[in-house]
């Protein structure tokens, strides 16, 4: 990407001021470079492994732009392959999800394994003898599936670092998520698919902003005061944090309800003792200071790219993908313990789209605001930059600074431009 | 109580025109007290079976009626940035079915197309909604209406900020 345009990122260290430049949010050739240096080489969300229970369990998905079928065979394994026929192309699965011994091409008929290998072909003889043994007869995995904590993660770069030294620090908040629950945590059934006519980056900053929710989320606020027994007495405060590679995370304390475990009035005494029982748990399993901050602060988390773990009034895991520099698909689910009890997990849930989703309190004017700020970006040759320095040059930032922020983009950066700014 | 004559396809077509012609002129509160006390809004997601819980699965929209409230004052304010300025809404209400009727309850299928324009933008949301009614002297009340879409989620419409 050559820099005749000026530089995409524009930082003054002695003004305090880290800009962005908006052509970064409508240039075809970002977007290219996007594809090229991003989504081919960094480790992107498949999915959770909850979402395959038994073996012959599999499903669809869409990442990185390639469609790919993500299955648990026979033997009990985790697979990432891509849905084309090595005969013609044609995808050989055309189900979201269910569970299956194999999959037939409807095409030719070619019988697949639920672990890639090919079972079978229609006159296998009038084939050379090997032909149905040889490599390029396979279904073709992705390069690279790893996992952590059961969240699984693909990379299209055979010679990518690792997961584990990819995540790096983010570990520690997928971790914190993780340890919920001593059953396990699972995504619940039911995905929120939509998506934002705006750049896919603005999905990313907007996720772990902490600076909006006064202004663009006013109604929410408005809607917690009114719920049955009030706000608990809680001020949005905490801090913000780069986690290097592009991550980054805010943590912070919440006036809402959080089934991991804080308690609010609307849930009324028997909501109370649950909550306490199961706070009670955390502390058993991970003494008190952990306990303390699994239960009573919220993470919203940026795993760049484009994975999102918010562990705020539900635990959302969100991915996006841009399909133009003005358009992103979006998909949301809900992460939840395995075991949990039937009104916690309607608390939960309904916690979740008072807040969270394309139908929620709260989504809809994020979206909208995103959609507002690409329509701004039509006057970029002469309103050319976005400001994101909150908090600079601060020890501690606070939530509701953007160091995060300038986490992500300054790795956005280095990954399109090299480390020259 | 015994005298009361069934309701024709047509009694509940001026009902569900009626409350199409609240929405689309955002007459909200009145549209509100079309619901019974207890009365519900669900817009399932669309990967689940269409008359799957809310208890257990993750919707768009799962209100029980003090969120549907809610919804309705959030909706009114003009800090319902998502909905200002207000966008122009138009809902077609066809295939009306009665699917079982007692003395005092309803059940009612109908298929819709509820177009929303916003900045010369046009979404059109698509699909079947489901009712059930309780009826009294006074006439009928929405207990549930639970609106499946028949599209593949949201892509088109990236976002469901209006009732449909």
């Amino acid at each position: 990407m050559p820099h005749d345009t000026g530089p995409a990122v524009k930082i003054d260290v002695a003004r305090g001021t880290f800009n962005v430049a908006r052509r970064n949010f409508v240039d075809p050739g970002i977007l290219q470079a996007e594809h090229d240096k991003i989504f081919d080489h960094c480790w992107l969300y498949l999915g959770h492994e909850s979402e395959l229970q038994k073996p012959g369990a599999f499903l669809t998905r869409s990442v990185g732009g390639r469609n790919l079928i993500f299955t648990r065979d026979n033997k009990g394994q985790l697979n990432a392959m891509l849905n084309a026929c090595p005969h013609r192309g044609a995808q050989v699965c055309r189900e979201r999800s269910g569970v299956a011994k194999t999959f037939q091409c409807f095409y030719h008929g070619w019988v697949f394994g639920t672990d890639g290998a090919l079972r079978g072909l229609p006159g296998a003889e009038a084939y050379q003898p090997d032909f149905q043994q040889r490599p390029e007869t396979q279904l073709v995995h992705v390069p690279r599936m790893e996992s952590f904590r059961g969240f699984v993660f693909v990379n299209f770069d055979k010679d990518a670092v690792s997961l584990d030294e990819y995540l790096g620090n983010a570990k520690e908040y997928l971790e914190l998520v993780a340890d919920h629950s001593e059953a396990g945590m699972a995504i619940v059934g039911g995905t929120q698919e939509y998506a934002i006519r705006a750049n896919w980056k603005l999905l990313a900053e907007n996720s772990f902003d902490g600076y909006h929710a006064a202004t663009n989320h006013s109604t929410y606020l408005d809607y917690l005061r009114s719920t049955t027994g009030g706000l608990v007495p809680i001020e949005l405060a905490g801090t913000g944090r780069a986690l290097g590679n592009g991550h980054g995370v805010v943590e912070y304390k919440a006036p809402w309800g959080r089934p991991i475990a804080q308690w609010i009035p609307a849930w009324g005494e028997d909501g109370k003792a649950r909550v306490d029982a199961i706070y009670k748990k955390l502390v058993e399993r991970h003494g008190e200071a952990r306990a303390d901050r699994i239960a009573h602060s919220n993470r919203n988390l940026v795993i760049f790219p484009n994975l999102v773990v918010n562990d705020i009034m539900a635990v959302t895991v969100r991915t996006f993908y841009p399909k133009t520099p003005d358009l992103m698909s979006v998909n949301g689910w809900a992460l939840a313990p395995q075991d949990e009890h039937a009104d916690d997990r309607q608390a939960r849930l309904y916690n979740f789209l008072e807040f969270l989703g394309p139908g929620g309190f709260a989504t809809p004017d994020d979206i909208e605001a995103l959609e507002q700020c690409q329509a701004g970006y039509s006057n970029m040759q002469e309103a050319p930059w976005n400001d994101i320095s909150r908090g600079m040059g601060k020890e501690t930032p606070a939530y509701d600074d953007e160091v995060q922020t300038r986490s992500f983009w300054t790795e956005w950066n280095r990954r399109l431009f090299g480390d020259q700014p | 109580m015994s005298n009361k004559t069934p309701l024709t396809r047509s009694d509940v077509e001026d009902f569900l025109f009626t409350e199409a012609e609240l929405l689309n002129s955002w007459k909200l509160p009145e549209w509100l007290a079309l619901f019974t006390d207890d009365g519900v809004y669900y817009v399932p997601s669309t990967d689940v079976a269409p008359m799957a819980s809310p208890d257990n699965n993750l919707f768009y929209i799962a209100d029980d009626h003090f969120r549907l409230s809610e919804r309705v004052k959030r909706l009114m304010k003009r800090t319902a940035h998502v909905e200002f300025p207000r966008s122009k809404t138009l809902r077609l209400v066809s295939n009306v079915r009665i699917l079982a009727q007692t003395e005092d309850s309803l059940s009612v299928s109908s298929a819709f197309i509820t177009y929303r324009t916003k900045d010369a933008v046009t979404d059109t949301y698509f699909g079947n909604h489901y009712y059930q009614f309780v009826r009294d002297e006074a006439g009928l009340k929405i207990r549930e209406k639970r609106s499946m879409l028949a599209s593949d989620g949201l892509r088109a419409q990236c976002r469901i900020s209006i009732i449909i």
